[in-house]
């Protein structure tokens, strides 16, 4: 008993033949976009590859990559098929290839939707990554002088100023780390070494933060150091001032901002598995139609008749 | 004639989005700017496209009906004025890019009052019509990495500190202010904003003329810790950097309206000298002028002064008029059909 049987006329045929040769380039375009889509990614989260621990979220983007470049070759080796599937002596080349490629095609649309669906799991990875890498690169930001950290600062100033963050979680991450070297501490000084002493590592701790972490909308000249201390400042509750630097945590900053970009890229694939799903079966219906009808035919002997059922079986 | 038809009108949307994406550069930072005269450049060129947009789409449609015998003679009329704004729009191009260039000093005298003026009300964060300047002043400095207006020592000339925020009863402020002449609390520090991300040690805002204040620090030799340039020189050479890079593209639309001008002349001078033959199918000439430069001039002069001519003229002398103007077509038609060799 045949699934779903059609009936199809050779114009109709030659129609369904060429709306899938159009579909088929369309996926082309699509699978272009995949592979786009993955660089993109790829590239933002090289960007800050130094803020990021050691993780697997290299496999998102990769994955994407690979499935977009198989995608533009299945699909178009799919559109020469459904051009020469009008033509029935050209399309015996195909004969023998077309139970694979059909395989092929749904596995790989699977692939596809796992590709989709895994964009939308990166991110507990991603936290974790971005939670120690940051935490790292707040403890070296002194570290000016040490080749292979000495970027550190500028990293983080930077992604401080663009992205509207500070420290890990909060400011409150800075006052507990020390971030001014000790090369540009007077270490003669009576207040340094009592602060040096105070400390049980023997770190030099301040109340204060880098100013990258300057909120540029406040309306008064940023207040940076001693800003837990009300009385050192006029006018100054620290409690109640929101405005003075900037409030959200750089985590969490980044975190939004992938989240942003992967969720996006997660639907237009999700977008694009549909089309594909939806294109594959009818092209196989179309090329299903005279391999089958072909064998037929040859079992019968020769017969021109331009109407016969096809079947999916 | 569909590919010309679209190449062409490619140009004038060329032209045009040029002219949008260096009026938004600019508008985007108006507040910085004390006067507009700089819109004048992408003005222009926001007239220009459009215009061109207009005109070559007329010309394909003469191109469309040149090969229609019938059809072509309703150009005629139009053809001249076509030859004039087509002509005109060239101009105007090439005026953009003088313009573009003749136009940096009073850019940047514009750039030097504007941020002077934010530089000034820096601190009227309270100010209604000047809140803001304090944000645009804090954002284009780290958004194009300068410091002040020249440099960063014009901080050290304006009180950047409202007085909200002063302790005016700390014996400190009162001797910095009696001290001043005009009673302004004038501080050697500058605001965060100035600070360089890539100096290596943490950056040092204030008390920037002292070198005990800080440990191991030189004022004279310190280079990284501030941005060196100034607001205005970076924003001039952002301006400078965009028309400069528009140049060769609008120099390129230029060469190719001329071509379209000289190619639609031939074409309409061609077709014409078709249709004039007895089998419109043969070969005829085209022309850029029918006669020699000189020649064609005193013609031309010679017609404009005529139409001053008539229109000085009463209508009580109307009646001699019209004899007039049909001996000079009678002269006109000799004239034409000695076909003169192809310039």
């Amino acid at each position: 008993m045949a699934v779903l049987p059609v009936k199809f006329t050779k114009t109709k045929r030659d129609k369904l033949a060429q709306v899938l040769w159009i579909l088929n380039w369309i996926s082309v375009v699509t699978g272009a976009i995949l592979f786009s889509l993955g660089l993109f990614l790829k590239v933002e989260i090289n960007k800050r590859k130094e803020l990021m621990a050691e993780r697997d979220i290299q496999y998102v983007p990769n994955m994407l990559i690979a499935v977009g470049l198989i995608a533009c070759g299945i699909n178009f080796l799919g559109g020469k098929i459904c051009y020469d599937c009008v033509d029935t002596t050209k399309f015996m080349r195909w004969k023998l290839i077309m139970l694979p490629y059909i395989v092929c095609t749904f596995f790989f649309t699977s692939c596809i939707l796992v590709g989709a669906l895994m964009c939308y799991s990166m991110r507990g990875e991603l936290e974790e990554s971005l939670d120690m890498g940051l935490a790292v690169a707040m403890r070296f930001y002194k570290d000016t002088d040490t080749p292979g950290r000495c970027f550190l600062k500028r990293t983080v100033d930077l992604l401080q100023i663009e992205f509207h963050c500070c420290g890990n979680n909060g400011h409150r991450d800075w006052l507990k780390i020390q971030w001014i070297s000790n090369r540009y501490l007077d270490m003669t000084s009576k207040e340094v070494a009592d602060r040096l002493r105070s400390n049980v590592e023997g770190k030099y701790l301040m109340d204060s933060v880098p100013f990258s972490c300057c909120n540029v909308n406040s309306p008064r000249p940023c207040i940076q150091s001693q800003i837990s201390n009300n009385s050192a400042h006029y006018n100054y509750d620290h409690v109640t001032e929101h405005l003075n630097l900037w409030t959200r945590g750089c985590r969490q900053a980044l975190l939004d901002h992938y989240t942003y970009i992967m969720q996006s890229i997660g639907l237009t694939v999700l977008v694009i598995w549909v089309f594909e799903v939806r294109e594959h079966s009818r092209m196989h219906l179309v090329c299903m139609a005279p391999l089958l009808s072909i064998t037929l035919v040859f079992t019968m002997l020769q017969v021109q008749d331009p109407l016969f059922a096809g079947c999916l079986q | 004639a569909m590919l010309l038809k679209i190449k062409f009108m490619m140009c004038g949307a060329f032209v045009f989005s040029l002219g949008v994406y260096l009026k938004i550069e600019l508008l985007r930072r108006a507040e910085v700017m004390e006067n507009t005269e700089i819109h004048v450049v992408p003005n222009i060129l926001l007239l220009v496209g459009l215009a061109s947009m207009g005109t070559n789409w007329m010309a394909s449609r003469v191109c469309q009906d040149s090969m229609d015998m019938s059809r072509f003679p309703r150009w005629k009329v139009l053809l001249l004025a076509w030859f004039a704004v087509a002509a005109l729009l060239c101009c105007l191009l090439v005026a953009v890019v003088v313009l573009s260039y003749a136009l940096q000093g009073r850019l940047e005298e514009s750039l030097k009052i504007g941020l002077r003026n934010g530089i000034r009300f820096y601190k009227d964060t309270d100010v209604p019509g000047r809140c803001f300047q304090k944000e645009t002043i804090d954002r284009l400095q780290i958004e194009f990495r300068c410091c002040g207006n020249n440099n960063y020592k014009d901080w050290f000339e304006v009180q950047w500190v409202s007085n909200r925020y002063l302790d005016l009863t700390s014996k400190d402020v009162k001797d910095r202010i009696r001290s001043n002449v005009d009673g302004r609390f004038l501080l050697d520090g500058v605001p965060f904003s100035c600070c360089n991300p890539a100096s290596p040690r943490p950056c040092l805002q204030y008390q920037l003329t002292d070198n005990h204040a800080h440990f191991n620090y030189e004022y004279q030799t310190e280079e990284l810790n501030l941005y060196a340039r100034g607001c205005r020189q970076a924003l001039t050479d952002y301006y400078m950097g965009l028309m400069n890079s528009t140049g060769p593209g609008v120099l390129s639309v230029i060469l190719i309206q001329i071509s379209v001008i000289v190619s639609l002349r031939y074409l309409q001078t061609a077709v014409e000298g078709a249709m004039a033959l007895e089998n419109p199918e043969d070969e005829s000439v085209g022309y850029l002028l029918e006669k020699g430069l000189k020649e064609t001039f005193e013609e031309l002069k010679a017609k404009v002064l005529d139409m001053v001519k008539l229109a000085q003229v009463d209508p009580t002398t109307s009646e001699v008029s019209p004899e007039a103007q049909e001996a000079e077509k009678g002269d006109n038609a000799t004239k034409t059909p000695s076909p003169p060799p192809a310039s």
